[in-house]
């Protein structure tokens, strides 16, 4: 029946077909997900790793030719300026720890909102969702940096809010609102039945959900709450943009010392390998999980 | 020992009721979901260990009517009490009234993160506040009765259907309820597994549980029940004691669907 295909209704080209298929389960992938799906892949390090390589190997040749042999390496520079490189990266990562732990809070929070009966919390707990979902980081980041004071007067205690504070808190609204989403689509993914079953035992609503509702509800979230940090850690990257001190400002500021222009491709080639070499691991975790699961239900 | 009949009177939201009276009493009931009229005026008594049996087709509204009695869905207009407790009142003692019936659905439904006995100990200990070794003793009896010993720590997901749908049982009764709801419980189940799910529920009828009973399975209903009850399009059409309402219904209606089934 030719009529079947229309249910796809992208193409009625069969050669296409199959992309076509694959496009629509990707985008229904992320509707579910509530983020956009990181895909890293084994061949991206490589790639990374090969241009590294190359790059070096021709900025030797090149320097060969030229006899400047007092010229130092790139290896030699990027081995020299490992530690610097190093603690810059250990500071994004403590960036994502926080950010994705206050963004986990209170987007649990906003998420659980997002279903109440009462429907005020429901309609601002959405409009929060939908606002901070749909907002550049960089901008809202940038908000944050002007809009916070840069010390906050408790009691008469002085507490200082330094910028990678506010970088912090600027990146944990986008991973609040993605949160929420991901556990307001968690808890309405779990059958009406348990709802019913749970209520005829005389639970009540609150009891409902912490007990029964959110337990079931972990497994769901855990990869795209996974996927979710993978891209936070990339994102921590535009703290640089504000001026906090991270890889990426370290990176400009080593490439600014050395002022050898060549060696702009393998250091940002190698901070890139670092992110890969963090976040891979983690992309593949997500995809066998998401692959347990998928077969389980 | 007036403390027990204080606490049976706390028990019983009215305590004007009597066990002499009607445990569950629906009155003219009603419900529209939208413009659709799913229960058009429904009226009948359910005695004390009394066993009824609900028929009709799909979508006559028999698991609407279930749902209506211990609140899962309200009602229109009409009046439904249990054990003397209105139903249809907008301050409603939810916790008192789901503490008297227990429901059980053709999904099973049980909590796929918890085991067969954390399944039954839940509300109990949750909700009753209940002593946990009491309640632990009880669940396993429970299991017991229902012939699931030795299945405690066995996961919803490392059972078959049938065995689901008795633990489903268990965890009902561990409430204590006065009135038990079962709706087309069988109708998920592998026929092999029927009939161990259909013992279940005679033997608990036997100990004079009181049971209203949807269901598709003709020869039990006529075993089993003390009433039968055949509803159409959100109306009881006919009802009977089981030997007359399936050896001479009166109504076209009846008539039809018996001769479709049967
Ligand atoms: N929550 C709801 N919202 C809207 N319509 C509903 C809802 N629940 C039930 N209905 C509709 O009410 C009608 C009666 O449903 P009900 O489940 O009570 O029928 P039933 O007699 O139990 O049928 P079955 O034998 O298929 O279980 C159906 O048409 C159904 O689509
Ligand atoms: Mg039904």
């Amino acid at each position: 029946m030719a009529k079947r295909h229309d249910v796809y209704g992208t193409t009625d080209l069969p050669v296409l077909l199959p992309a076509a298929e694959r496009l629509n389960r990707q985008a229904a992938a992320e509707r579910v997900l509530g983020a956009p799906k990181l895909r890293l892949r084994a061949w991206h390090g490589l790639a990374l790793a090969a241009v590294i390589v190359l790059w070096t190997s021709f900025v030797w040749a090149q320097a060969d030719g030229a006899g400047n042999e007092q010229q130092e390496s790139v290896i030699s520079a990027i081995w020299r300026w490992l530690p610097v490189l190093l603690g810059g990266f250990v500071f994004n990562i403590a960036i994502s720890f926080l950010s994705m732990g206050i963004g986990t809070v209170a987007g649990t929070l906003l998420g659980i909102m997002q279903i109440s009966q009462v429907w005020p919390v429901r309609g601002s707990s959405w409009l929060v969702t939908q606002f901070f979902r749909n907002a550049p980081w960089l901008v809202l980041l940038f908000f944050c940096m002007f809009l916070l004071p840069f010390e906050f007067t408790v009691f008469g205690v002085t507490i200082p809010f330094p910028d990678w504070i506010k970088a912090v808190i600027g990146l944990a609204l986008p991973v609040m609102a993605n949160v929420s989403e991901i556990v307001r689509g968690a808890i309405q993914s779990i059958p009406s039945g348990q709802w019913e079953a749970a209520h005829s035992l005389a639970f009540s609503r609150w009891q409902i959900l912490s007990q029964i509702i959110l337990p079931q509800c972990v497994k769901r979230m855990l990869p795209p709450w996974m996927n979710l940090y993978a891209i936070l850690t990339m994102a921590t990257v535009l703290a640089s943009v504000v001026g906090v001190g991270e890889v990426m400002t370290l990176t400009q500021r080593v490439l600014a010392a050395e002022n050898r222009p060549e060696f702009l491709v393998p250091f940002y080639g190698f901070v890139m390998l670092l992110f890969f070499a963090y976040c891979y691991p983690i992309a593949r975790t997500t995809q066998k999980l998401e692959l347990r699961y998928a077969v389980k239900q | 020992m007036p403390s027990s009949s204080n606490a049976a009177a706390a028990r019983h939201a009215d305590a004007n009721w009597t066990p002499d009276q009607p445990i569950v009493a629906i009155r003219n009931v009603h419900k529209s979901f939208g413009d659709f009229e799913v229960l058009r005026g429904i009226t009948f008594d359910v005695m004390k260990g009394d066993v009824i049996c609900i028929i009709g087709a799909s979508g006559s509204g028999k698991s609407t009517l279930l749902r209506c009695i211990n609140a899962l869905v309200p009602i229109d207009s009409g009046s439904i009490k249990v054990e003397g407790q209105e139903v249809h009142q907008p301050n409603l003692n939810t916790l008192a009234l789901r503490k008297k019936v227990g429901m059980v659905f053709q999904q099973f439904n049980l909590f796929p993160h918890k085991t067969a006995l954390q399944n039954i100990m839940m509300a109990p200990v949750q909700v009753l506040k209940q002593d946990k070794d009491a309640v632990r003793e009880r669940a396993r009896r429970l299991l017991a009765k229902v012939r699931l010993e030795g299945k405690e720590d066995a996961y919803p997901g490392e059972l078959s259907g049938g065995q689901q749908q008795r633990v489903a049982i268990a965890r009902s009764l561990a409430m204590n309820p006065d009135v038990m709801l079962f709706d087309e419980v069988t109708s998920a189940l592998d026929p092999e597994t029927v009939n161990e799910v259909l013992l279940t529920i005679r033997e608990l009828a036997e100990e004079g549980m009181t049971c209203m009973l949807v269901t598709h399975e003709m020869g039990f209903a006529r075993e089993v029940a003390d009433h039968m009850y055949f509803t159409d399009r959100g109306i009881i059409v006919e009802h009977g004691p089981p030997q007359e309402f399936f050896a001479n219904p009166k109504d076209e209606r009846t008539k039809a669907f018996l001769g479709q089934i049967l």
